[in-house]
């Protein structure tokens, strides 16, 4: 299973080098790496049929609980079906679509790259690999959506998808950690038998927030939802692979995933149930107002998605059930509808739904898929719609008190997605065809053949459910912990309470239809909206932020390294002096044990004193700077008297250098008549003295601590024995603590790059200039 | 600052500061001093040198950009960390030592190396630095 996750990351690197000769008419034949991995899964068929569960495992880097392990069940091989089979036909619908394109070698790098990352996903049974799977889609995605990356419109949409996904990503790895820690393994197989643990652990609710925070932003679930219309500005086959078919479905798999491990707990099903509820009713109705084929279908994609969150929280055997018919359902129409229009785009060159008519006199096969698949969404018999939508009115109707409520939402949102496949699916070949399109023509056959394959199998799977009864939905359920051998797919379940609801949808659906036109107006009408929609305040959000960011940077990092000093001072003093005198009223001090002063102690004392005066009344800058190198000579004095001869033979020769270091700047800087006015100099006095105050009574107070000296004594003892020197202060710096000076030594290296690029790598003006 | 005294004296002060700088650097083991302290005399050797007879000279003379002593000694340093992993299979940083007594010297351990891998980076920091806001100037 590695091997076919690596393939397509090594597709990917493979164009790197070979991109070039797969550009032109051979571009068709990268169709055969998803195909290979199609038919290489489909083998496991059988296996996973008669419940078998396939497993590899690598151990990776065992020490973090990070493993390689992949595990094949129903709900995995659903969706690796899902991945290479849809692959398959995009790939080669693709090879058409952005024939001759400049960068046709890039787009199948990146698409491969997200085939490999998302069929890792749906394998990983190690959470924290599954984890890097999610992001390398998240990643993928960002790529593909910013493909036109000359369109500003592209790319915003780009990294908005990214930020939204990518901190859905960051939520993941939260909540995986936490579930590790509680569950004692990453192994998600191993967390289904704990489950009983995990629940009842007082981090539960942590756990699903947070993946529910990485379902919803990748489920494009409401108020997460609008990444996903602006996705659309990808190309085509993008949109139908990644947001619609499969990477938009992480976050429905992720919640399937857990179903068995966190599923059943109240708060588990009410908020899927909200918030599934809110997102397909809300996207549906978002569906009429849109005059983009793409955004139409954008929306019904969302609602789509928020019907499958919507089952999950359900919970039932039949509701799990109808989850998993709906994303075969959902993938095969929505996938035809998505190449459909990117047809319709490619040969007329627009998507505006008010001017497309009449397409079906100039292809007619394409308006047969459309219609087939148009359909199939509506849930007409016998569709594999049909089925799905059963499903979903005998799970609303199970549930109790609220049955009546939840089937209301359940037919309403159905009848909004029949009008979206409609007008997506029908609306463009009906009716008369306008002049401007005369001249439209089928494209080549690579680009046709892919949605008439989807929705011919949309219909043969409605009409034979038996196809993916027991080998592919029975699994599924069985994966997320129901008796899966308790499915019966059926076309037909006699006069019954569903049946009449489905009709129900049906006629009014496509009355709606019939009296409902998108228009530009209406369009125009929703969009006066927008200022309360999640899109425009999540974006404000972040202009806020961005402005605060701003302004905060601009009060800290003013670039004046007086400030810095004086800020880093200031609250050295508040806060060290609140942590020393608000627990004690008094400092011990213990004057007795001061030894008397020497009169050569006052006298550098007295030469320091001067020193100092001299600085403050200093004129220039040259004065002061010298005065500083004669108080840090003083100390060096004071060092000497006091028996620590290493220090003061480094503070000398840093002095030294400081001073020397302080000219060669000074003499470029500015001259001051005076440098700092009596304001400033009062503010610096203050803080200075009580900084000066504050370290005399911490010095005090360390004096009057007993002295610890196991630490010194240790050095002391072993100096000689272990590190064969005499010298203990060396010894720590080259031996006992040498890692310490190996990265002290780095730093400074580091520094000295800094200033040299700093100074010397500046562009000359003339090379500055040609940059412009 | 081009005086005649300064001038001749920095060109018999660079040799014995130099000198210096090494007996500083090896007395280390035993008596105050060591490899950073020994760095900086080195430098201040250079920049008075410097000061004396112009930069160019001090250039002319150090043959290479002093720049090149920080990846030599910082290699040298993680090297003499390196060894005892590469010859005898014990941890990063443990010392090796020569079994004999060598004269001047001392004893000759892995720990000697490292210190001198300080002594040419602290050397080649101050220098570059130095040499850099000057030429800027």
């Amino acid at each position: 299973m590695l091997t076919a996750i690596l393939s397509g990351f090594v597709f990917s690197i493979f164009l790197v080098f070979a991109g070039k000769f797969l550009k032109g008419k051979l571009a068709v034949l990268s169709a055969l790496v998803p195909l290979a991995l199609f038919v290489y899964f489909l083998s496991f068929l059988p296996q996973v049929a008669a419940g078998e569960v396939i497993r590899q495992e690598i151990a990776w880097v065992p020490s973090l609980g990070l493993d390689l392990n992949f595990s094949l069940d129903g709900l995995s091989l659903l969706f690796s079906l899902l991945i290479t089979g849809i692959g398959f036909l995009v790939f080669a619908y693709t090879a058409e679509y952005l024939k001759n394109h400049d960068y046709l070698d890039r787009f199948y790098g990146y698409l491969g790259m997200f085939m490999g990352a998302m069929l890792g996903l749906v394998l990983s049974d190690n959470l924290l690999s599954m984890f890097i799977f999610w992001e390398l889609t998240s990643i993928s995605s960002f790529f593909l959506i910013g493909f036109n990356n000359t369109s500003e419109a592209s790319r915003k949409s780009a990294v908005l998808a990214l930020a939204i996904t990518g901190s859905g990503g960051f939520l993941l790895l939260a909540g995986a950690l936490l579930l590790g820690n509680v569950a004692g393994s990453y192994d998600i197989s191993e967390m289904v038998g704990l489950s009983s643990n995990i629940i009842s652990s007082d981090y539960y609710i942590w756990i699903v927030i947070l993946l529910f925070g990485a379902a919803f932003t990748k489920s494009a679930q409401f108020p997460f939802h609008f990444w996903l219309p602006g996705a659309m500005k990808a190309p085509t086959p993008v949109s139908t692979y990644l947001h619609s078919a499969t990477m938009v479905k992480a976050g429905i798999y992720l919640l399937l995933r857990f179903t068995p491990v966190l599923g059943g707990e109240d708060i588990w099903n009410t908020t899927l149930i909200t918030v599934g509820g809110i997102t397909m009713f809300y996207a549906a109705v978002h569906t009429l107002f849109r005059t983009d084929l793409k955004g139409v279908l954008a929306y019904s994609t969302i609602s789509v998605l928020g019907l499958l969150v919507f089952l999950i929280g359900l919970g039932t055997q039949y509701a799990l059930t109808a989850a998993a018919v709906y994303i075969v359902v959902h993938a095969l129409y929505k996938a035809t509808l998505f190449l459909i229009t990117g047809i319709i785009d490619h040969e007329t060159g627009t998507r505006d739904v008010t001017r497309l008519s009449g397409l079906r006199k100039v292809m007619m096969p394409v308006a047969v898929a459309g219609l087939l698949a148009a359909l199939s969404s509506a849930g007409m018999p016998p569709f594999v719609g049909f089925i799905g939508k059963d499903l979903v009115y005998e799970s609303t109707l199970e549930m109790g008190n609220w049955a009546v409520f939840l089937t209301v939402l359940a037919i309403a949102t159905n009848i909004l997605v029949l009008y979206a496949g409609f007008v997506a699916g029908i609306k463009p070949f009906t009716g008369p065809l306008p002049n401007d399109f005369k001249k439209v023509h089928l494209p080549g056959i690579l680009m046709w053949i892919p949605p008439v394959i989807l929705a011919l199998l949309g219909i043969i799977v409605g009409i034979f459910p038996g196809i993916i009864n027991d080998s592919i939905i029975a699994p599924v359920v069985n994966a997320v912990g129901m008796e899966g051998s308790a499915v019966h797919l059926k076309l037909w379940h006699g006069f019954n309470l569903v049946l009449g609801l489905s009709a129900i949808t049906l006629a009014t659906g496509i009355l709606l239809y019939a009296v409902f036109k998108p228009s530009a107006k209406k369009e125009r009408g929703i969009a006066r909206l927008d200022f309360i929609a999640p899109l425009t305040l999540i974006t404000n959000f972040g202009h806020g932020f961005k402005a605060f960011s701003n302004w905060w940077t601009r009060i800290f990092q003013n670039g004046f390294l007086r400030n810095y000093v004086s800020t880093i001072i200031l609250f050295l003093v508040v806060l060290v002096g609140y942590s020393l005198f608000a627990d004690q009223n008094e400092i011990p001090i213990d004057l007795s044990s001061f030894s008397r002063m020497t009169y050569y102690e006052m006298i550098i004392m007295g030469i320091m004193f001067l020193a100092i005066l001299f600085v403050v009344g200093a004129r220039s800058r040259l004065t002061a700077v010298v005065a500083m190198g004669v108080v840090g000579y003083a100390i060096c004095l004071m060092f000497v008297i006091y028996s620590a001869p290493d220090l003061a033979m480094t503070q000398f020769s840093i002095d030294t250098l400081t001073v020397i270091l302080f000219v060669l700047v000074l003499s470029s800087l500015p001259k001051y008549l005076s440098i700092s006015d009596y304001r400033m100099k009062a503010v610096d006095g203050i803080l200075s003295i009580s900084f000066g105050v504050l370290i005399t009574f911490i010095a005090l107070e360390v004096l009057g601590e007993p002295v610890n000296k196991e630490v010194s004594d240790f050095y002391a003892e072993n100096a000689y024995v272990l590190a064969k020197g005499k010298n203990v202060v060396n010894v720590i710096l080259v031996d006992f603590r040498g890692v310490d000076t190996l990265m002290e030594i780095s730093v400074l290296t580091i520094a000295a790059i800094g200033v040299f690029s700093l100074l010397k790598l500046r562009l000359r003006r003339d090379d500055r200039e040609l940059k412009d | 600052m081009k005086t005649i005294i300064l001038r001749t004296a920095s060109n018999y002060m660079l040799p014995l500061l130099l000198i210096f700088s090494v007996f500083i650097l090896l007395r280390g083991h035993y008596l105050p001093g060591g490899g950073f302290v020994g760095g900086l005399i080195a430098s201040i050797a250079f920049v008075l040198h410097a000061f004396a007879n112009g930069l160019g000279d001090t250039r002319k003379l150090l043959h290479f950009h002093p720049g090149f002593l920080m990846p030599t000694g910082l290699a040298l340093s993680f090297l003499s960390g390196v060894s005892p992993l590469i010859f005898t299979g014990e941890p990063f940083m443990t010392g090796l030592w020569y079994p004999e007594h060598l004269p001047i010297v001392g004893n000759l351990g892995s720990a000697l190396f490292f210190d001198i891998g300080v002594y040419l980076v602290v050397q080649g920091v101050t220098l570059t630095i130095i040499f850099t806001i000057s030429e800027s100037t």
